[in-house]
């Protein structure tokens, strides 16, 4: 039976995709190993049952991240706080520092102010969802198993914590593994 | 100055009291209902009435049931009568009680309870004398004992008799105050310092602003002794700045000393000298820690340092320094006027003397209490204060303030002691008791605690600093019912680190009042948890059920 | 002077009387980790994370500021102690505004190095998201207070190597912050001398030259304790 794995993208800059794109022959293993059955390179559109693993990088940044996160919490048996957005807010969490309008004032900053061709905030319920009040890392809003910081985590610390996981030991990174940033 | 000359002092203001003496309390508390225009009304009554040759109206300091004063008291032919709730229109009725008027205001009854079962040694003077006036003092044997010191006691005799009487400091832990008047004393060194802490900030605690304001002198007399015991000349009073009216008359009773040459150079002719300066803190609550108060007094930012070296090694300015509690340095003349075995007939084993404390909260008689160590709590609460108002249930009595914990109802038997309350989860502290009735919220005390905490934290140190955020983030995050039961175990695990690695005892101190909510009280906080959907069990088989 | 024995992790070690334990254990190679404690200048013991377990002492003792005694046995890494670390690091992290990805001292972070070597990989209490301001108004470096950790070994470089008294502590508990002169914007501050000792002091990204982008802000501890040498032991001799 192969491992059931989903990676998901919440509020980051698919950096830590990227990075896991850089995995390169290991993906080939990893290919022997896993079905992906979600993820942004993968053309699915729901969240599917019963999922073994799953990395999920950026942080909650509205409703949408959300909602599939809590999805994914409940669908999942493992999941991995992919990247430091996910792991500590990183640069999305940065607008939290503006208070309690923050949402309000990044938007009115990047689409008003710096507007040079019709300024207007984007809004169309049920397409563009409403940003959180603050942003979260993960585990502030679900519980996570793991973690595996890094912006982006180097594809070979990626490859550290996924092969100790497909070989069901309890994973365990350490020194620079774990480096912030 | 010679003892000839304090006994003429003495026989001479006793010779010239009046008949009848009516004493106006006023120490802050009644000085904010007017006491001041009170007293000056009482005068100008006494003179309009003729009485003025046969009555000495007296300022006076604090008489201990602050809950009912203003408070007039009269002394008339070795009978004390008590006046309670008294408004300045009130005075031409008392002056007239005082022949047999009628008068309408409310009579204390010194036979209560609230007075009966207290026992006086800090606060003897209290309501008696006036604090302004030394020849007061000096009436009721006031500097007697430090005479009988400077002139017939060698300095290490002097330890002996504070060792010998059991006096722990007052301060709140408790430390043997003759066990540190010796390593001063023993310490290598030409110049001491003496530092008399008067930076009472717990909340709801007054027991040493009332000392100072009603009885000054009793504790320029206790630093005086300690400084010939341990051989310093300079002492300093460090009185938060919140307190004006103790300062200044600590300022006028320090005059007053000097110009007798009780104070200065060459205290009662003898090679003796000592100094004493007030220092003025700045509001900043962690200063009542001794090392944080010492740089204060330094003229630093008032942070504290790590122990060793304690104060007695190497305190102001890097020399040996006794650090005393107002209470502590109140205890000292009488110990030394009637000795270190009288006092250590009073109390328990291990917990001698009397014990001043801010009897408050939800309780119908509250004031300042004076009592032998080992007084059952129900004793003070329920006889001498009363029980709650209203009808209500005592819930919880909060001792120590935030440093110390919540003693529940179930508990009030317990002996009031050093250790017995230790043993609690609670402590001494300084004094302050904050009675709790049944529709008081532990979880908001603990929160209110933790908020004054962090409030006071310095910032020097990160585990006080941050950590006590943290735990009132945690409790707001509780009392607002959005937390989990993964919120609450952070919260003791954040109790337990603060405690254990905080640099000085604010931090170390700062989770007790959380620690002894969650002892006694645990069922409130989890009654405010919240159902975790998402939490560590929630994953795959199990499924969560969506909020 | 005398020589103290005491033991240290096990390890049989002998110091000089009046040394430090935070010193006599980096003399005999073991690391105990610190964040306040900066070679030159006086320690204060705040940081508390070199705390280390004394048998007979009910207290935990930080390394830095307590003098090694005859017979003195030490642990330095317990179970108990790993964690209070890692817990002071979460309480730090949460406390301000910590990105490391676009900090000027991303890979030369103190904070960001002892995270990672205490085995933090993410920081459980709620992030305050402070907002601090960045003073820029020196011509040639400045300061962010979202990246300070409050060591203050900015203050006491400045005090007591360089002797200028610019910088100093201002407020109470977490609205603590470093401040320059009497509050004034650095650039106003004219006791400073411009003289840069606290920058190359500074364990985070807080103190930066200007210019700096993420990760450019390295520093050369080396000529703070070369001068501090040349100072108390007339001898000049650059630590590289």
């Amino acid at each position: 039976m192969k491992i059931r794995l989903a990676t998901v993208w919440l509020g980051g800059c698919a950096g830590c995709h990227m990075s896991f794109l850089d995995l390169d022959e290991f993906l080939i293993d990893l290919a022997d190993a896993v079905d992906l059955v979600y993820s942004p390179v993968v053309d699915v559109k729901e969240f599917p049952e019963n999922v073994d693993l799953c990395l999920i990088e950026g942080a909650v940044c509205n409703v949408d991240n959300l909602e599939i996160l809590h999805k994914v919490r409940a669908r999942s048996k493992v999941l991995v706080a992919f990247g430091d957005c996910a792991v500590t807010g990183n640069v999305p969490a940065m607008r939290n520092q503006f208070g309690i309008d923050n949402a309000d004032n990044v938007l009115q900053r990047a689409y008003i102010e710096n507007a040079q061709f019709n300024p207007v905030k984007p809004r169309q319920d049920g397409i563009v969802p409403a940003l959180l009040e603050r942003v979260l890392p993960v585990h502030e809003v679900v519980y996570v198993e793991h973690f595996l910081p890094g912006c982006p985590p180097p594809a070979a610390r990626i490859k550290a914590l996924v092969a100790q996981l497909l070989a069901g030991t309890e994973p365990k990174l350490e020194g620079t593994n774990l480096k912030f940033g | 100055m010679q003892l000839d000359d304090l006994n003429a002092i003495a026989e001479k203001h006793r010779s010239s009291r009046k008949k009848i003496i009516v004493r106006t309390c006023m120490s802050a508390g009644c000085m904010s209902s007017q006491a001041d225009v009170i007293k000056k009304n009482l005068e100008a009554e006494a003179k309009a009435q003729g009485l003025d040759a046969d009555v000495e109206v007296r300022r006076v300091g604090c008489m201990g049931f602050c809950g009912q004063g203003p408070l007039v008291g009269v002394d008339e032919n070795g009978q004390h009568g008590l006046w309670e709730f008294v408004k300045p229109e009130d005075a031409p009725a008392i002056i007239a009680a005082l022949k047999g008027g009628e008068c309408k205001v409310q009579r204390g009854d010194p036979k209560h309870p609230f007075f009966a079962k207290q026992m006086h040694i800090v606060r003897a003077n209290g309501g008696i004398i006036d604090p302004e006036r030394i020849e007061d003092y000096i009436a009721i044997g006031g500097y007697k004992a430090l005479h009988h010191s400077l002139t017939e006691l060698q300095p290490a005799q002097v330890v002996e008799e504070i060792t010998k009487s059991g006096l722990r400091g007052r301060g709140g832990a408790g430390f043997p105050t003759g066990l540190k008047w010796g390593t001063v004393a023993k310490s290598p060194g030409a110049k001491k310092y003496i530092v008399c802490n008067g930076d009472e900030g717990d909340p709801g605690a007054f027991m040493d602003r009332s000392v100072l304001e009603s009885d000054p002198h009793l504790v320029l007399e206790g630093m005086a002794i300690a400084a010939y015991a341990v051989g310093a000349d300079q002492g300093y009073l460090y009185v938060r700045a919140e307190y004006p009216l103790a300062i200044s008359r600590l300022q006028i009773a320090i005059k007053q000393a000097k110009q007798l040459g009780l104070l200065g150079a060459g205290v009662f002719e003898t090679p003796f000298n000592f100094n004493v300066d007030i220092r003025i803190g700045a509001g900043a609550f962690v200063c009542g820690e001794e090392t944080a108060l010492m740089a204060s007094v330094e003229g630093k930012r008032g942070t504290p340092r790590p122990r060793p070296p304690f104060p007695a090694a190497s305190g102001l300015w890097g020399c040996p320094t006794l650090i005393n509690n107002v209470e502590t340095f109140a205890n000292i003349s009488a110990i030394i006027n009637r000795g270190g075995a009288w006092y250590a007939g009073i109390g328990t084993e291990k917990s001698k003397g009397t014990k001043v404390f801010a009897l408050t909260g939800k309780i119908k008689n509250n004031g300042l209490i004076e009592v032998p160590m080992g007084i059952p709590l129900r004793q003070i609460v329920m006889e001498m204060g009363g029980g709650a108002p209203d009808g209500r249930q005592v819930k919880s009595v909060q001792t120590g303030g935030p440093s110390g914990g919540c003693i529940p109802a179930d508990y009030l038997d317990t002996p009031v002691d050093y250790e017995s309350l230790t043993k609690l989860g609670s402590i001494m502290g300084s004094g302050g008791m904050v009675v709790m009735d049944d529709s008081t919220n532990m979880v908001e005390i603990a929160k209110f605690y933790m908020e004054f905490c962090m409030e006071e934290s310095c910032g020097k140190c990160i585990p006080c600093r941050a950590g006590t955020v943290q735990m009132f983030n945690l409790l707001e995050k509780i009392t607002q019912r959005k937390a989990t039961a993964r919120d609450l175990a952070k919260l003791e695990e954040l109790c337990d680190m603060v405690k254990n690695t905080s640099l000085c005892g604010l931090g170390q101190t700062a989770p007790n009042p959380v620690v002894s909510t969650l002892k006694f009280f645990r069922k409130e906080y989890e009654e405010l948890l919240q159902p975790d959907p998402f939490g560590p069990h929630s994953n795959g088989a199990a499924k969560p059920q969506a909020k | 002077m005398a020589a103290k024995t005491l033991t240290i992790d096990g390890k049989q070690i002998s110091a000089e009387e009046g040394a430090t334990v935070l010193q006599a254990a980096t003399e005999a190679g073991i690391v105990i980790p610190t964040l306040c404690h900066l070679e030159g200048v006086y320690d204060v013991g705040a940081c508390r994370l070199c705390i280390v377990e004394v048998t007979g002492t009910p207290k935990l003792l930080p390394a830095c500021t307590t003098k090694v005694a005859e017979g003195m046995e030490i642990k330095t890494d317990s179970e108990r102690l790993r964690k209070y670390r890692r817990m002071i690091l979460e309480l730090l992290f949460a406390e301000r505004n910590h990105v490391c990805a676009v900090c000027v001292s991303n890979g030369h972070c103190e904070l960001q190095t002892l995270a990672y070597s205490q085995g933090l990989d993410h920081v459980r209490y709620e992030y305050t998201f402070p907002k601090w301001k960045v003073d820029t108004t020196h011509n040639l470096f400045g300061m962010d207070h979202n990246r300070c950790v409050l060591c203050s070994r900015c203050v006491r470089v400045c005090w007591h190597i360089e002797g200028a008294g610019t910088k100093n502590v201002s407020g109470r508990g977490g609205k603590s912050q470093i401040i320059t002169d009497l509050n004034q914007p650095w650039g106003e501050a004219e006791s400073c001398t411009s003289c840069g000792k606290c920058v190359q002091s500074c364990p985070t990204g807080a103190l930066f030259h200007k210019g700096s982008t993420v990760g450019e802000m390295e520093r050369d501890r080396g000529k703070l304790e070369f001068i501090v040498t040349a100072r108390e032991k007339k001898q000049w001799i650059a630590t590289d």
